[in-house]
């Protein structure tokens, strides 16, 4: 580690001790997914200007020229960065040589759980009922951190669901706020078909139009905005179950897959992959044999319940 | 009077746009005007202003709905907002006056009156907390607020009587100047500052302000000398000077005692860093609750374009050009924000920018900008006439000079204090005359909840950094209601941009809402912890980053106050069961023993 | 040696979730040697005895529900909110959309078909809640188990783990939450 210390050129950061180089102007998100290391991230597409507000992207910075010397202390100095290390959005801050980043860290994954849980119940999520399950960036997120349930109690919002556009649909249950939409249009489109209005737990998806409705504003269904949702707020009406439950995005692919953003895009446009057997049999498993309960299997059951109500407590 | 059923025609809307329109292109000021006239601002309107200002419909919208001061449907002709502040909101006597004036006006909080004659409704801090109980009439502030007064409005609102015609002594607000230092001690007259500036060129005034270790008064407390310097280097086609005085932070009131009665000093401190960074263009950006200033500010700088302080070839400088416009705010404490407060400049919603880039390279209209707040430009202004030297003799070794403090709360004399950096908490206390003190809340609901053993921390850099508010809280106080308070405030001013803070500020409000009312857990007290840790650590702008801290620090240093209050069993339903019948009960008439929930078993 | 005691249950959701604990097929007959049924739809026991797991699909949307969860959390050692409905509401959940004025209303009064319209209001029929609400707003779950309904495999992983002795752990491949 003493020679490579010796050789940290002007371009390189470390995320979870692993060397990444960058170019200028990069920020860390940038150079993270040129280097195929995975931060999680769910309003940031590349291509599109950096937003920054869904936090999953969230990494730990610890401070420059931290001890590369012995490599003892570089684990020690690893630790406190998790703890102490300054919190950022990977996608809007520039990469620094020299930065140390902490990113695929239990510690942070639970957090980015639990900012998944408060997306999921500020909004109505009711996968089963959603055309988008199974190519949502949202659930696959939420599987990635392993979420069970959404923690917190549920918000149950009545938000307003616009279905009067011929070939688009707008369903702002499950809107998650992160803009790609806006930018999308804006940027890509050249149009301004989206914007958030209101503010705080209010804040709330509007369409520029005259009526405020999606059918007198100047989305066209090729318009990348009416494909970027990474949720199932805009939707192409009469596509969503052309690919069954079981053969779509997410059980294909595992949302922390480099380039994925090619295939969302390209599924939301219609030209869906086609599954091979192997990825299929994600989604059903072959069986497990029942675990085979030994003696004293209901002791450890009882030793477990215990174990279970005194963390609560 | 009445506004409901009032057909508005699109010419009048038209009309009031024009008019706005030729006094000043700013999206909130015709916006104002329209709410103004028409007590709403429809979506017809919204649309009308698009045209007319060739913004997208949806961009007018969204800032229609950001702000607190307009209103998408019809207010009342008389639109009352009680200040729901710990200090001069509608409790601080011990009394709920917004009750109260509900209950004599038959109206219900938040809604129109049928007949639409007046509308009542709470709203954040407005800046009185020196003078009790206080209200916005139509955006003017009424403090000294009782129980007689309440009937006494009511009646007045009942009689439809003009706002002109009531009593002029209602509307009276002091500077209850209790102790002066630097800034409010020495007289300032109009063009001192800036002729020493002169004297003292480009270079010799940054290299002054520099040295005298100035460092920023909002809160944050970065040097003023580094931002100009950066600002001033900085390549751009234009730089802008922006004084802060958006002054939303709950218990802070002395940015509205320099603006009243020191507003000289202020400008001439935006019209010092103009020369240093070279701008030609400043901005005050003033809040919407102090809008009763307007009028007076105005004033001061039509004087000082007389004096030839503001304008072109600026005291005979060729070359030496600028003007201050004022921004007038419509309520969002996130507008205090350096970069929100450039986003609602340009007339957007007002929500933080990623930094970096930062405004001194990338600010108003992507161009460097100098934004400060009110009392680092009076500071500014008179460092440039008397020198660092006289600055830095007062203050401690990291914070030079004094500081202005809003002490409100329970005290003999709540008003303005000046005090050099270094005093102590204590020394505070004994000057305002607060006995039994319980707690003291420094630097406002985002700052610090300090107890009684701690009195002698003192004000600084060093140790506690502070905007100015000093809320004092006596033994008699309701601790945990301060507290909650604080967290409905956060919850509603939350802008809404970032996951952690939009829905973390309405989680910790409504599990602060579940203990207060006796239905927490020590689960429940777990979750304020591990949601606060979150929302402090992972949000995107201070808002967010300190919006835990009242519960962070309550729970650390008060926890008895949320442990009196716990239900002694595991758990507690995070809803109301019995509440949640109600609706069925209603329809289907039912009100048998089974068509009853207990809450708890 | 005494047998695992389980219960099930099922409030606002539509048996799905029991539907597909018995497609474990051949393999309950495994699970039944080391489990007993306590109150259960497959064994007609109406009242919860007590229990070491009970297994809850659906939400709550009345009184009923409301007392069953209870009796579960009072008798079952280890309660699991089984399924989409249990865990957030699921498509029960949908209703909150609408105010329950508006749902009794088109249902007993403005829908197509109606006859006699009226909302009943008999003292028998538990009163309806304004909302669906998932279980963990009323009272502690211990375990969540995703999915609408959660596949048999699921079901078996987190028996598997509990009888073992294990904190329950699903594998990321079995979970969904479609
Ligand atoms: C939520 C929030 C509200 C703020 N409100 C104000 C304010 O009302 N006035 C102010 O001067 N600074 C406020 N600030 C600080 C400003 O962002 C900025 O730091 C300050 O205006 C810089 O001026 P200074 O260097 O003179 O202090 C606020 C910051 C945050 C995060
Ligand atoms: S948008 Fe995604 S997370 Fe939300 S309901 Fe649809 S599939 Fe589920
Ligand atoms: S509609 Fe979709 S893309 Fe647009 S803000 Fe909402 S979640 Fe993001
Ligand atoms: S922390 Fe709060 S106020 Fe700041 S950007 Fe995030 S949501 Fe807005
Ligand atoms: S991906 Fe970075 S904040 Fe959303
Ligand atoms: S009842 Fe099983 S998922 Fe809804």
């Amino acid at each position: 580690m003493g020679e490579e210390a010796n050789t940290i050129t002007h371009n390189t950061i470390y995320i979870d001790g692993q060397p990444v180089t960058f170019e200028a102007g990069q920020t860390i998100m940038d150079a993270a997914f040129s280097a195929g290391v995975y931060i999680p991230h769910l309003c940031h597409r590349p291509g599109l200007t950096p937003h920054g507000s869904c936090k999953l992207c969230v990494v730990d910075i610890g401070s420059r020229g931290v001890s590369f010397h012995n490599s003892d202390r570089r684990v020690q100095t690893k630790f406190s960065v998790d703890i102490d290390g300054r919190s950022v959005s990977a996608c809007t801050t520039p990469a620094v040589a020299g930065q140390q980043i902490s990113n695929n860290t239990p510690a942070l994954n639970e957090v980015r759980k639990t900012i998944t849980q408060m997306l999921f119940i500020e909004g109505n999520h009711i996968c089963p009922s959603c055309e988008k399950s199974g190519d949502c960036t949202l659930q696959a997120m939420a599987y990635h951190l392993g979420m069970l349930d959404g923690h917190f109690p549920q918000f149950f919002p009545r938000r307003e669901v616009d279905a009067s556009h011929p070939t688009v649909m707008l369903d702002r249950d499950r809107c998650i706020l992160c803009e790609l939409c806006v930018r999308a249009s804006r940027e890509v489109d050249g149009k301004n078909v989206f914007a958030i209005a209101g503010r705080g737990i209010t804040a709330h998806l509007i369409v520029n139009s005259s009526s405020g409705k999606l059918v007198d504003s100047d989305l066209e269904t090729n318009d990348m905005a009416a494909h970027i949702c990474p949720v199932g707020a805009i939707l192409i009406k009469e596509h969503g179950y052309e690919v069954p439950i079981g053969r779509r995005t997410f059980d294909l692919h595992q949302v922390g897959e480099i380039g994925l953003e090619k295939v969302i895009l390209a599924n939301g446009h219609g030209k869906y992959a086609t599954p091979d057997d192997e990825t299929r049999h994600a989604r059903f498993p072959v069986p497990n044999p029942l675990p085979q309960a030994g003696e004293g299997a209901n002791e450890s059951l009882r030793e477990f319940h215990v174990n279970v109500r005194h963390t609560d407590e | 009077m009445s506004s409901l059923n009032r057909t508005v025609t699109a010419e009048q809307i038209n009309a009031v746009i024009a008019d706005a329109y030729s006094q000043s292109n700013h999206l909130l000021h015709i916006l104002y005007a329209l709410q103004q006239q028409f007590l709403h601002i429809s979506h017809e309107a919204v649309c009308k202003i698009a045209s007319h200002l060739g913004l997208p419909i949806s961009q007018v919208e969204s800032v229609v709905e950001f702000y607190s001061f307009f209103y998408g449907t019809p207010r009342g002709s008389y639109n009352i907002l009680l200040s729901n502040c710990t200090s001069c909101g509608y409790k601080a006597g011990g009394e709920n006056l917004l009750h109260m004036l509900c209950h004599h006006l038959r109206v219900v909080a938040g809604k129109t009156r049928a007949d639409g004659l007046v509308s009542v409704d709470e709203t954040s801090c407005i800046g009185m907390c020196d003078h009790g109980a206080a209200m916005l009439v139509n955006g003017t502030p009424i403090p000294r607020l009782d129980a007689g007064k309440i009937m006494r409005i009511a009646d007045l609102v009942e009689t439809e009587t003009p706002l002109a015609n009531w009593p002029a002594e209602w509307f009276r607000i002091d500077d209850n100047i209790r102790n002066s230092s630097l800034l409010l001690k020495n007289d300032f007259a109009a063009g001192d500052g800036m002729r020493a500036m002169l004297a003292r060129n480009i270079d010799g005034t940054l290299a002054e302000i520099t040295q005298s270790e100035l460092r920023g008064r909002g809160g944050a407390g970065f040097s003023t000398g580094m931002k100009w310097k950066f600002c001033r280097e900085a390549q751009g086609a234009a730089h802008y000077v922006v004084c802060n005085a958006d002054e939303g932070e709950p218990g802070t009131f002395k940015d509205r005692i320099l603006l009243h009665s020191h507003a000289d000093a202020v400008f001439e401190g935006m019209t010092v860093c103009a020369f240093v960074i070279g701008a030609e263009q400043g901005f005050l950006y003033l809040r919407g609750e102090y809008r009763y200033l307007l009028p007076q500010l105005q004033a001061v700088l039509a004087h000082r374009r007389e004096l030839g302080l503001l304008g072109s070839s600026i005291l005979g400088q060729p070359g030496f050009n600028f003007d201050i416009e004022i921004v007038v705010g419509a309520g969002a404490y996130i507008c205090g924000e350096e970069s929100a407060l450039i986003e609602s400049l340009e007339g957007k919603r007002g929500v933080p920018r990623n930094r970096p880039p930062f405004p001194v390279t990338h600010g108003y209209l992507g161009q460097p900008t100098v934004v400060n707040n009110v009392e680092t430009f009076a500071a500014a202004a008179h460092i440039a006439l008397r020198g660092s030297t006289w600055f830095r003799a007062v203050g401690t070794e990291k914070s030079a000079g004094s500081k202005i403090l809003s002490v409100s709360g329970d005290c003999a004399a709540p008003g303005i204090y000046e005090y050099p950096f270094g005093v102590s908490i204590q020394q505070v206390l004994d000057d305002c005359g607060a006995k039994d003190v319980q707690a003291v809340q420094v630097g406002g609901p985002s700052g610090t909840l300090i107890n009684p053993v701690k009195f002698n921390r003192k004000l600084g850099f060093e140790d506690l950094p502070t905007g100015g508010s000093f809320m004092v809280f006596g033994q008699g106080r309701d601790l945990l209601a301060i507290i909650v308070n604080f967290a409905h405030f956060f919850a509603h001013e939350s802008c809404g941009f970032c996951t952690p803070c939009r829905v973390g500020t309405t989680l910790l409000k409504n599990g602060l809402d579940k203990i207060a009312s006796g239905h927490g857990t020590p689960y429940d007290l777990d979750e304020m912890k591990r949601t606060g840790a979150l929302v402090k650590r992972r949000s995107h702008c201070g808002l967010g980053q300190t919006a835990a801290n009242p519960i962070l620090d309550g729970l650390q240093r008060f926890p008895q106050i949320f442990e009196q209050r716990l239900a002694h069993r595991n758990f507690e339903p995070n809803f109301n069961l019995d509440e949640a019948l109600e609706e069925a009960r209603l329809i289907t008439l039912r009100d048998d023993a089974e068509a009853h929930l207990e809450q708890e078993l | 040696m005494s047998k695992i005691r389980i219960a099930t249950t099922s409030l606002a959701g539509c048996f799905g979730c029991h539907m597909s604990f018995l497609d474990m097929d051949e393999r309950l007959v495994a699970l039944l040697e080391h489990v007993e049924l306590n109150r259960s739809p497959l064994t007609d026991i109406k009242h919860c005895g007590p229990c070491d797991i009970g297994l809850v699909e659906g939400g709550l949307c009345n009184t009923d529900n409301v007392h069953v969860l209870r009796e579960f959390r009072d008798n079952c050692k280890i309660l699991i909110a089984v399924g989409a409905c249990a865990i957030n509401g699921g498509v029960p959940a949908m209703r909150n959309h609408f105010t329950l004025r508006e749902c009794l209303e088109e249902a007993f009064l403005n829908g197509v078909g109606v006859e006699n319209p009226q909302i009943p209001n008999d003292v028998e029929l538990p009163l309806l809640l304004d909302k669906v609400r998932p279980l963990h707003e009323l009272v502690h779950v211990d375990y969540y188990l995703p999915g609408c309904p959660p596949s048999a495999d699921e079901f078996l992983s987190v028996l598997g783990d509990l009888l073992e002795g294990r904190e329950p752990a699903l594998p990321k491949k079995l979970l969904h939450y479609d």
